[in-house]
């Protein structure tokens, strides 16, 4: 018997998708019978209460957290988000409902030995209510509360050898592509540098010294399946510079009709016979593709590298062989002043282990934003108050025309001292011997 | 709002045992709180951060940043959190009788 009426909820019950309501109440029933006799350290119906302060919200169009919430574990500043219900009386069980990170696994492969492990101590310990994943890759434990927290942590560290996440002013928790694990575009090993950077800068993660939040991503390819140019501080997106690979027998079986087009992408559709001509040639923005008697060509001094081609032939079109990445920087949401993605900073930089090369840019970054960052000044915002030219300095990296989309429109031009002769310092007295006032 | 009482003075918190005024401050509050935050002896360090984040607010109407509390106190944070296990907001801003840290924690 459910604790709270919910008729609001329950119409999400229909439908084909997989209904948030018909699991959580699934987690009410399994916890009511308690088959295996855990002996639940906060209350049993906790996700009952839930689902009753959710309906509450669905009638009256209002949340009813409270503001805010500063919990943790010791030693670290962040890690957990804590959370409070508005309405402790009539919703006891979620009373407190403070929300844990657990750092993933890069590209979140699981064995369900350890799901089955984290399970039982998030059943025994927690609501038994989870976020597969938060978006920045967090695996995501939703509610339990204040006097649990060290014995989750503990649990976690000592038996299951894994860490929290990131939250508050620091480096958030890094998340990547599946990379080379199973994607033929991958140009690096996006698993194996997520992992390498949430390891090395594990300080940096857990006890916040930032103005403001950071964020790694790492993409394999300019594809972005992990979106790091729009959802990172620091992009690290990978590609290649040498030359596309082709293999002309592949490109006529496509041109013959014998594999699909985009791997049968657009397969739930008749998009009429396939045309090499129509679909890749006219559509690379480069303009840079020929085929002709059969024989696909590529200037690749003016490929971008955009993907194109490849996605739609990957049978025939490669990436190259001489592969490394690209770093972006700045990406961040609205608040305050206005939506970024990154901007181009490194076009080209090798992506080996022990990845120096990468980490020096990461570490000239922060030095220079800890200190001149603003309270609460995202990159992307420094960036935009100190202008891209000092980034390239704190960077050491020179001007490139590939810094830029174009070139400015104003002649708003700051020149350094030392480039101009003679310098700021005049006087007025030597000027007026050859102009009267 | 709870009410606790330490030593014959009463404090009103919230649930995260934040001052609700920080005109409420007294040094009895720090030995109340100490224990929870996983202080066992209160030392000058522990006094020196806990009356500069006092000053600064006084005179600002914030918590300092981070990198201002390290120059300041000399501390770096490594120092900060071997004072305080909770962190320079958990930790030290709640003994000194700030508010709650807010935002995007
Ligand atoms: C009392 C005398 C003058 C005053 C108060 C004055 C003021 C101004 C102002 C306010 C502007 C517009 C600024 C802007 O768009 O942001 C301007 C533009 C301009 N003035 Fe004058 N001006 C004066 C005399 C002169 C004289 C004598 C010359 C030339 C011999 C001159 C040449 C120009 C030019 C070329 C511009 C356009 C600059 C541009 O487009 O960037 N002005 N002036
Ligand atoms: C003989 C007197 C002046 C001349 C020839 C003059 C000329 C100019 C010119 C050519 C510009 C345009 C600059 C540019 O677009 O790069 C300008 C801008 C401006 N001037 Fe003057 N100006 C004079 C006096 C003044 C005075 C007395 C004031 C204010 C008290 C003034 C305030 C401004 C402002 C606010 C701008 C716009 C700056 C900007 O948009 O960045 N000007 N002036
Ligand atoms: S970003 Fe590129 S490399 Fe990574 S999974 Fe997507 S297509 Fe593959
Ligand atoms: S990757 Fe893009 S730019 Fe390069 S050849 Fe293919 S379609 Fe053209």
């Amino acid at each position: 018997m459910a604790k709270h009426k919910t008729p609001l909820l329950d119409q999400l019950e229909s439908g084909p998708w997989p209904s948030f309501v018909s699991d959580i109440k699934q987690e009410c029933d399994s916890r009511a019978k308690n088959a295996k006799g855990v002996d639940y350290q906060i209350p049993a119906d906790c996700p009952d209460d839930l689902l009753g302060v959710l309906e509450m919200s669905y009638v009256d169009g209002e949340t009813h957290w409270k503001h805010g919430g500063i919990v943790g574990v010791f030693g670290y500043g962040g890690g957990v988000i804590g959370r409070y219900c508005d309405q402790p009386q009539m919703f006891p069980g979620v009373a407190h409902f403070h929300t844990v990170r657990v750092n993933q696994p890069s590209g979140l492969y699981y064995k369900t030995d350890f799901l089955r492990q984290l399970c039982d101590l998030w059943e025994l310990r927690g609501s038994g209510l989870t976020n597969m994943h938060g978006s920045t890759g967090d695996i995501v434990l939703l509610g339990t509360t204040t006097p649990q927290l060290e014995e989750i942590f503990f649990e976690l560290t000592h038996n299951m050898n894994n860490d929290l996440g990131g939250s508050g002013s620091n480096l958030r928790t890094p998340s990547c592509c599946l990379g080379q694990s199973r994607c033929e575009f991958a140009c690096i090993d996006t698993q194996q540098l997520c992992y390498d950077l949430t390891n090395t800068y594990q300080d940096e993660l857990h006890r916040p010294a930032f103005p403001y939040k950071f964020k790694f991503k790492i993409d394999g390819c300019p594809n972005g399946c992990v979106a790091a140019i729009a959802r990172s501080d620091f992009s690290i997106i990978g590609t290649w510079r040498d030359e596309i690979r082709i293999d002309q027998k592949v490109v006529a079986a496509y041109a013959g009709g014998e594999i699909k087009p985009n791997a049968g992408a657009h397969a739930g559709r008749d998009w009429g016979k396939f045309d090499i001509q129509k679909e890749v040639v006219e559509r690379c923005p480069s303009g840079c593709i020929r085929y002709e008697g059969g024989k696909l060509e590529i200037n690749n001094k003016e490929c971008v590298r955009c993907m194109h081609c490849i996605n739609t032939m990957p049978r025939a079109l490669r990436i190259g062989n001489d592969r490394g990445a690209s770093i972006l920087c700045g990406a961040k949401a609205p608040i305050l002043d206005g939506p970024q993605m990154s901007s181009l900073l490194v076009p080209f930089i090798k992506a080996e282990e022990p990845y120096s090369e990468i980490k020096e840019v990461i570490e000239n970054i922060w030095d220079w934003w800890m200190e001149e960052g603003k309270n609460r000044e995202r990159l992307g915002e420094t960036m935009k108050r100190l202008s891209f030219q000092k980034l390239l300095d704190v960077t050491n990296i020179k001007a490139d025309a590939r810094h830029v989309r174009e070139p400015r429109h104003n002649p708003y031009i700051f020149w350094k001292e030392e480039e101009v002769t003679g310098g700021w310092k005049r006087e007025i007295a030597d000027y007026r011997k050859k102009h009267q006032k | 709002m709870a009410v606790v009482e330490f030593k014959g003075k009463k404090f009103e918190v919230d649930e995260d045992g934040f001052l609700q005024r920080f005109d409420d401050w007294n040094p009895e509050w720090v030995e109340y709180v100490k224990e929870s935050e996983g202080i066992k002896e209160l030392t000058d360090n522990h006094q020196k951060v806990i009356e500069f984040l006092q000053d600064y607010y006084k005179k600002n109407g914030i918590a300092p940043m981070v990198r201002i509390l390290s120059k300041v106190t000399g501390f770096k944070l490594k120092e900060i959190y071997e004072l305080f296990p909770s962190g320079p907001g958990k930790g030290a801003c709640k003994m000194a009788g700030l508010p709650k840290p807010t935002g995007c924690v």
